[in-house]
């Protein structure tokens, strides 16, 4: 990883000094051309775009995950479970390309109506609106990190120590009580870690927000209106026809997202680590 | 308090196999009551048919009828949540859940049955640890994690824990193997002092605990491997250790099997 860190911080330092504008603030990529540019408007596309698609994939992932561990019949949970590790397994470049194709044009509705009544709302303001849009690449990471979140969270709860949900179950809990007391507390830092993960391929994903992004510049709250890039995105769609100054900026780039999913992890460890002592290891 | 169970023609089923068969019996309130037998006859299956947990297995049912106080807690529209809540039930292994504190585990059955008041709740948890002679050990930490506490503090509060919610009767499947002698002989203490506001029934593999303890005793044996497990006599525990009127209950109790 440091020999990773040393490469992108080597071929990055060139580009930074030819700078005109400045790294963290201008809005522009024109490291080709003017060669100003700066990562503000891609960290925040990244940041934003990955933590919408989260807060969208690991309520249902959790959902899906405790029906197939607690709630299915056997039978249709081993079918259920398959299809959510195939799932996991679907190259991105398959969701972008059913973003593109279908959500595109299939989010001009909701996203019509969020903004007709919801306009009030930041949010979901703004005078433009569209299917290419800052939330229907959150839609599409969402589905995206869904089974991975899935797949690993049934995991956690399939680990549950029997003993602990019988000692709920005989204090009188219902299912649902049984969940709340025994398995939800107890799969806590697996969620969190799935999500995690979850996160950081939202993050870095590449290809199916690629398609998606209007490649614009800008920082905007209003996720419904033809804006918005990620990092990686901007990589994809500039590393081909860059100058060596525009692939240092690029790397440069690289690295600002690199340094994000370490901090990412890093806060993710810190929550679990917090809450150890009752994180049942010692039972 | 506590209220008597009669207990009749019952038979215990995992999947196909009969577990246990044909038992019938009276279990006065206010008493201790201790099963024993060798391993596998079927003591403590028998004794999850008493709170409905037998049934959360996969594939097992029963069949018969278990009165607490005249009303049969197989009954149709009973349902099975509201049986386990009034029998409780302290397991072998001691199971705090490990991602609650003391207090919260205590206040865990609390939580489930409705909303109280703060006081109310700090009330019964303290009372609790106090019935279960815990409350000196742990006021000072009562926000550590449950988990960090010995064997057989854990069992206690266990026991807190499964009193705090008011129970009619007190199933305990072994709550001791997993315990040294000193822990042990403090479950015990307590179990006598229980007593006089719960009916108390405990499996026990440790003959010497059931005679130190209960004041009836059901000796369980099986005919056969495969056979379903049966009462082979019950009685007043002295008579049992002193006096059987069976042969194969004279023949455990004094080593010569099981």
């Amino acid at each position: 990883m440091a020999a990773i860190a040393v490469f992108l911080v080597v071929e990055a330092v060139p580009a930074l000094q030819a700078n005109k504008g400045s790294f963290f603030t201008t809005l522009t990529w024109e490291p080709n051309g003017t060669q100003s540019f700066g990562i503000a408007a891609l960290a925040f596309g990244t940041l934003v775009s990955a933590v919408l698609a989260l807060v969208m994939a690991v309520p249902v992932a959790v959902g899906v995950a405790l029906f197939i561990s607690h709630y299915a019949p056997r039978r249709m949970a081993g079918v259920l479970g398959y299809v959510i590790d195939l799932l996991a397994a679907v190259p991105s470049v398959v969701y972008g390309l059913w973003g593109i194709v279908f959500l595109v044009p299939f989010m001009q509705g909701p996203s019509e109506f969020l903004n007709t009544y919801l306009g009030f709302i930041p949010l979901f303001g703004g005078d433009v609106v569209a299917g290419r849009s800052m939330l229907t690449a959150s839609v599409v990471l969402a589905v995206m990190i869904l089974p991975i979140i899935a797949a690993i969270s049934r995991e956690v709860f399939l680990q549950v120590p029997r003993m602990h949900e019988e000692a709920a179950l005989a204090l009188g809990a219902t299912r649902w009580e049984v969940i709340r007391t025994a398995v939800l507390p107890f799969g806590r830092p697996g969620v969190i870690s799935a999500s995690m993960l979850g996160l950081g391929r939202a993050m870095g994903e590449t290809i199916a927000v690629a398609l998606i992004f209007p490649a614009t510049f800008g920082i905007s709250l209003e996720i419904l209106t033809p804006q918005g890039n990620s990092i990686a995105a901007n990589i994809a769609n500039g590393f081909g026809e860059a100058t060596p100054i525009g692939r240092g900026a690029l790397i440069a780039s690289g690295l600002v997202l690199f340094i994000i999913t370490l901090l990412v992890n890093t806060a993710a460890r810190m929550i679990v680590a917090r809450r150890k002592e009752f994180s049942g290891a010692a039972a | 308090m506590s209220q008597q169970i009669q207990v009749s023609g019952l038979d215990a089923y995992y999947g196909k196999h009969k577990a246990i068969e044909d038992i019938s019996m009276t279990i006065d309130p206010q008493s201790i009551t201790a099963f024993i037998g060798p391993s596998g006859c079927g003591k403590s299956t028998f004794l999850r048919t008493l709170n409905r947990m037998h049934e959360v297995i996969p594939g097992a049912r029963v069949e018969g009828k278990v009165l607490l106080d005249g009303e049969d807690l197989y009954a149709a529209d009973v349902e099975p949540v509201s049986v386990r809540r009034m029998i409780g039930m302290v397991f072998q292994r001691p199971n705090p859940f490990p991602t609650m504190s003391i207090y919260e585990n205590v206040a865990a059955g609390l939580r489930l049955n409705g909303r109280y008041a703060k006081s109310e709740v700090d009330g019964i948890v303290e009372d609790s640890l106090k019935g279960s002679n815990l409350w000196n050990e742990v006021k000072d930490r009562l926000n550590k994690p449950g988990a960090g506490l010995s064997g057989g503090q854990q069992q206690r509060l266990c026991i807190a824990r499964a009193i705090a919610v008011k129970p009619e009767v007190l199933l305990m499947d072994e709550p001791c193997s997993a315990l040294d002698p000193i822990s042990t002989l403090a479950i015990e203490d307590l179990m006598a002092e229980l007593k006089s506001k719960f009916t108390i029934i405990i499996v026990t593999h440790n003959m010497q605990q059931a005679a130190r303890v209960s004041d009836r005793t059901a000796f369980f044996n099986l005919a056969g491997q495969g056979q379903p497990g049966r009462v082979i006599e019950m009685d007043d525990t002295s008579r049992i250790f002193t006096n059987p009127a069976q042969k194969a209950t004279e023949d455990y109790i004094t080593g010569r099997f099981g």
